[in-house]
């Protein structure tokens, strides 16, 4: 106790500020982990009293699972580098040229989020039903680029915004031709951006739901779409699972892009100029 | 010796109406020629012209005889340094210098002699490894001169390089780049608006205002003899008085002095502040009263309060105690430069320093 009297006040409120922070924030995902490798785990008991892997070899063993984790991870992967294909020339566009409008077409990507998202995707599957592109891949693929678009062209374009026009010019003037010096100078230089960007698209692509279930029924099941019925026919313990699959790539990519995922990146990609 | 660098009839104008006009500079092989003016006076639109990362819509740049008019920088003779942001963060100092080198697909033994040999030139062996953000901004603008200079250019173009850097930094890269330029035998275009720097290295001086060339000579000459009004405001110090020009007099106040470029009407005389100096005889001489003395190290400058305006007076610092507050002297030049017209008045920022 001593050691706590010695302390500041504002140092003690702190510390319960943390405490309270790292419940809200660790306490389900512990409880997640905990569920899911339970075997029995009934009232009033504060653990499971019995531990097992048998939910895990149902999910994993069900082929229409699996076949979805399959589907869910090549449409993440499709989009982003489809969203990296469109959006890093508008990005570098954006930073670069000054045209006329140019900030009411960087405000217009704030659109696609500024309203509910299913009255949106309704009045596109409207739009799909005509063109067939319900319940295909194409479709979804189209649907997950919507969300994306925005952090794929505001993030990278902050990125570029960065790079010095004197980085550039001194590399041409070194004898690289305009499209070398993109190549060698500018793309890596905005390559945290860009890194940051790109998780962002991969993550929030593994995770949508809503369109995927409007557009892709009944033939294309993503991880996010299958884990509605799991939970509504399963037992908690079986949706337990499945979150720490869904959980699983967002931590290790988190984890692997660290270095660059900071506040500075994402705040320059929010700031309007 | 020849001429290496040849502007002639550049014009360039924005839609904001400021830009060049008319801009002719020759520059002989092995010269250090500065561009100097205030800011927006043009000086840079010149040098970016040559380095080509400016199209002028009217006029020729030859180097060496050649036309580069229509050739991209990249294929220029040409290396310019930056005033900062040279360097490329994500690679090192050696990926920095051997850049243009690998582009050129040099084998990895002769860059790296290379590299090693433009490091030595300024000074910084041994960090070849380290990225730019680890070394302080004087080193980083000197790995950015190392780098224009293992491109061999024809020309060097320099835009303000060290006005970044603090004023101790700048004059000693200003005597470095001076030496390595004659060592070199380099041919170089600087672009600068302190006018100190540009008296100090130049072999000659374009003084630039309002896009267009003031005057064009060596330091010395532009010191002794400014060609117009601006180029006496704009460089070193200088007392500027009323007069009047009549027929072989020039009179200022109760002196006269002869009229040298045979002006008439009321003129603006300038005098610098060494060439004011205590009248001899009794009863000649404008008089004025000491209301302040500074010493400033090698010399010491001396206030006077004079019925034509304030004087400021340059001393020889031993005589400074000959000098009381509110005493009455009497004074006369010994040198003047009269001009057409009135005095006008310059921001504080553009007389710079």
């Amino acid at each position: 106790m001593w050691y706590f009297k010695a302390l500041p006040t504002s140092k003690i409120i702190q510390f319960i500020c943390l405490s309270v922070f790292l419940i809200f924030f660790f306490g389900p995902l512990l409880n997640l982990l905990l569920l899911a490798f339970s075997g029995e785990w009934q009232y009033p008991h504060r653990l499971p009293t019995s531990w097992s892997l048998e939910w895990w070899s149902f999910v994993l063993q069900d082929q229409s699972i699996t076949r979805a984790m399959g589907l869910s991870f090549l449409i993440a992967t499709i989009v982003t580098l489809l969203s990296l294909i469109i959006c890093l020339p508008a990005a570098y566009t954006f930073a670069r040229i000054q045209f006329p409008m140019r900030r009411f077409f960087l405000f217009s990507y704030l659109l696609t989020n500024a309203f509910p998202k299913m009255g949106l995707y309704v009045a596109i599957a409207v739009l799909f039903y005509r063109l067939g592109l319900m319940n295909t891949f194409v479709g979804i693929v189209l649907i997950h680029i919507i969300n994306t678009l925005m952090f794929m062209t505001w993030i990278p374009s902050a990125a570029f915004a960065n790079v010095h026009q004197s980085q550039e010019e001194s590399a041409r003037d070194a004898g690289a031709s305009p499209f070398q010096v993109f190549w060698h100078i500018t793309l890596p230089m905005a390559k945290p951006g860009i890194i940051v960007a790109s998780v962002f698209t991969f993550l929030s692509s593994l995770d949508e739901a809503q369109g995927t279930f409007l557009v892709g029924i009944p033939d294309y099941r993503t991880m996010p779409v299958i884990m509605y019925s799991i939970i509504v026919d399963y037992p908690s313990t079986a949706g337990a699972v499945f979150s720490v699959i869904l959980t699983a790539p967002t931590i290790i990519l988190l984890l692997v892009a660290r270095k660059f995922v900071g506040g500075d990146a994402l705040a320059a990609g929010f700031k309007m100029k | 010796m020849s001429i290496q660098l040849s502007i002639t009839n550049v014009t360039k104008l924005y839609p904001t109406g400021e830009g060049v006009k008319d801009i002719n500079i020759d520059v002989r092989h092995g010269e250090l020629v500065t561009l100097l003016g205030p800011s927006g006076c043009g000086k840079t639109t010149v040098l970016r012209s040559a380095g080509g990362f400016i199209d002028p819509d009217e006029g020729e740049i030859t180097i060496t005889g050649e036309s580069v008019v229509n050739i991209p920088p990249e294929k220029r003779p040409t290396a310019m340094v930056f005033q900062s942001y040279n360097l490329w963060p994500h690679m090192t100092v050696e990926d920095n210098l051997a850049f243009s080198l690998k582009l050129k697909k040099m084998k990895k033994r002769e860059w790296k002699e290379k590299v090693c040999w433009a490091l030595a030139l300024v000074q910084l062996s041994g960090t070849e490894k380290k990225h730019p953000s680890e070394l302080s901004g004087g080193q980083q603008q000197r790995i950015a001169l190392a780098r224009a200079l293992l491109l061999q250019p024809k020309v060097l173009l320099l835009d303000e390089p060290f006005s970044a850097l603090d004023a101790k930094l700048r004059l000693e890269l200003r005597e470095q780049v001076r030496e390595i330029q004659a060592r070199e035998q380099l041919t170089m275009l600087f672009v600068t608006h302190d006018q100190e720097e540009a008296l100090s290295i130049s072999d000659r001086i374009v003084v630039m205002n309002k896009g267009k060339i003031e005057q064009m000579a060596t330091p010395q000459h532009i010191y002794n003899d400014p060609a117009s009004l601006f180029v006496a405001q704009f460089i070193g110090r200088m007392n500027f008085l009323k007069g009047e020009a009549a027929g072989n007099a020039l009179t200022i106040g109760p002196l006269s002095l002869p009229n040298v470029k045979h002006l008439s009407g009321e003129v603006t005389v300038g005098v610098r502040p060494e060439d004011v100096v205590i009248a001899n005889g009794k009863g000649q001489g404008i008089p004025a009263k000491v209301t302040k003395v500074m010493m400033l190290g090698h010399y010491a400058e001396v206030t006077l309060h004079t019925f034509l305006g304030v004087l400021k007076m340059f001393i020889d610092r031993n005589d400074i105690d000959h000098y009381q507050l509110n005493m009455g002297i009497a004074v006369t030049f010994t040198k003047v430069k009269s001009f057409n017209g009135q005095q006008v008045q310059m921001k504080k920022e553009e007389i710079s320093l």
